[in-house]
């Protein structure tokens, strides 16, 4: 499969600042491509609008040439958000968290190190590392063909981030799934992605 | 008290709330024919261990009548605020979700049913309903579920744009089951308190109107009609007639207040008693 982004421009609200401006990306299965830019330059929106969270204003997002919003039901694009205590219900276990997802592995949830104990646990009893770990794995069902990290690393220990890389690259490239990175850290991205595209310079 | 922590404190306050509620409205009914029975051999005594609240005029056990009264009070608010509460829950997911248009009609209901004083909305409404019961339930019900209804719309429209409910549509959730995985579960413990807490309010009305003679006939004894009548002979000193139906009045206002705030305890994620 390939995840393309063609031209894509967007703004939010018509009185607000063009943040993407004919920006395209082509992505495959094989590849981990990095980006970067710094801060506000519409990295976090862009992944948005590559998992179909926003539409853009002009320009399309393709995934084997259809348009992404044909895809209907599980996403085949899923994406790691920033903040992981957003993206859970604070009213639901952990264990129900993950089994909204699609079918997960077991060696997924030992991968990421998580705890059998921590299932049990609300959001709130778990630290942010923990809780990302969930959201990772919640991302990485059964259906997903392609991965949308979006600074997912960033408010986390050094030694979580290199436990938490290492088994992101690995999986990705074992399961063949694309993966895309968004960080402010290149030598990051260097180690991690087959390529790094700079957000930035294109604008 | 000591044996138990905060969360059980909570749950025991509640319990007895609730149970004395259910008391006073049992008891009235039983006695709601002894309520009305006149004895003229007995009129006027002040309390006492046979009448603990005294009687009136026509010899009626003030006991019995205020009882009476109250449960007829509890029975008026939990419809009301009943009525009130599910349409609240109704306009606001319909302002919250079907588009500006209908958004906008809604919030201007609600401005326009705020900015008019309760007590005279409730009074033309019941008086053109032809009063009793009927006007009573009506007028209060209409008049009540406002501000409930501007609390959903905002949770629900808080909601919609949370994060992890964009997640589960990607997910592959239906909109049916993120409504009832998601959406339910938040928006129910704010309904049930906020229903509840709708009750003291509802009863303090009807006990205004009826007292105004807006609301329940003379003939019935309920809490509104008895604190009217009492209002002529307080000048001859009979003050037990208004003293213990206005305190139970008080007493039950409170107990719902107290039923509600110890629930909102219990079903918050937020408080501190875990």
């Amino acid at each position: 499969m390939i995840l393309e982004a063609k031209h894509i421009s967007f703004r939010y609200g018509a009185d607000s600042r063009q943040i993407l401006d004919d920006f395209s990306l082509r992505l495959t299965q094989e590849e981990r491509v990095g980006l970067i830019a710094p801060s506000g330059f519409g990295k976090t929106t862009f992944c948005k609008i590559l998992a179909g969270y926003e539409r853009p204003d002009q320009g399309e997002v393709l995934l084997n040439d259809q348009p992404l919003s044909a895809y209907k039901g599980y996403c085949p694009v899923q994406m790691i958000w920033q903040h992981p205590e957003q993206v859970v219900n604070p009213r639901l276990r952990m264990r129900e968290v993950l089994a909204e997802g699609d079918r997960l592995e077991q060696s997924v949830i030992e991968g990421l190190g998580i705890e059998p104990d921590w299932l049990n646990r609300y959001p709130a009893e778990l630290s942010g590392g923990e809780l990302q770990r969930f959201c990772i794995a919640r991302a990485l069902g059964e259906r997903t063909q392609f991965i949308l990290a979006d600074e997912i690393s960033t408010m986390l220990d050094l030694i979580t981030q290199s436990q938490i890389w290492s088994f992101l690259v690995e999986e990705v490239q074992k399961r063949g799934i694309g993966l895309l990175a968004v960080s402010h850290s290149t030598p990051l991205l260097w180690q991690v992605c087959t390529r790094v595209e700079d957000l930035g310079k294109k604008m | 008290m000591r044996r138990f922590n905060g969360r059980q404190r909570t749950a025991l306050l509640f319990g007895l709330a609730v149970l004395f509620l259910i008391l006073i409205t049992l008891l009235g009914q039983l006695y709601a024919e002894e309520a009305m029975a006149t004895d003229f051999s007995r009129k006027d005594r002040a309390p006492c261990l046979a009448y603990l609240f005294g009687t009136d005029w026509m010899g009626r056990d003030m006991f019995v009548r205020t009882l009476t009264g109250l449960s007829m009070s509890i029975r008026i608010g939990l419809l009301a605020a009943g009525v009130s509460a599910l349409l609240a829950l109704l306009l606001g997911i319909v302002s919250a979700t079907m588009g500006r248009a209908v958004d906008a009609v809604v919030t201007w209901v609600i401005d326009l049913v705020m900015g008019i004083p309760h007590i005279l909305l409730l009074i033309l409404i019941s008086y053109a309903c032809g009063k009793g019961f009927r006007g009573v339930v009506i007028g209060v019900s209409l008049t009540h579920w406002t501000s409930l209804a501007r609390l959903i719309r905002g949770e629900v429209l808080q909601l919609k744009e949370a994060e992890y409910i964009k997640v589960a549509g990607k997910l592959g959730l239906s909109p049916w089951q993120i409504a009832s995985k998601h959406m339910v579960p938040h928006l129910f413990p704010q309904f049930l308190v906020g229903l509840i807490l709708l009750f003291p309010h509802a009863i303090l009305h009807e006990a205004s109107i009826t007292f105004l003679g807006f609301g329940l006939s003379p003939e019935q004894p309920a809490i509104g009609v008895i604190l009217s009548e009492s209002m002529q002979y307080l000048a001859m000193g009979k003050w037990w007639l208004a003293l213990f139906p206005g305190l139970l009045l008080v007493l039950t206002v409170v107990l719902f207040d107290v039923a509600g705030e110890s629930l909102r305890k219990l079903l918050s994620p937020g408080s501190a008693q875990v």
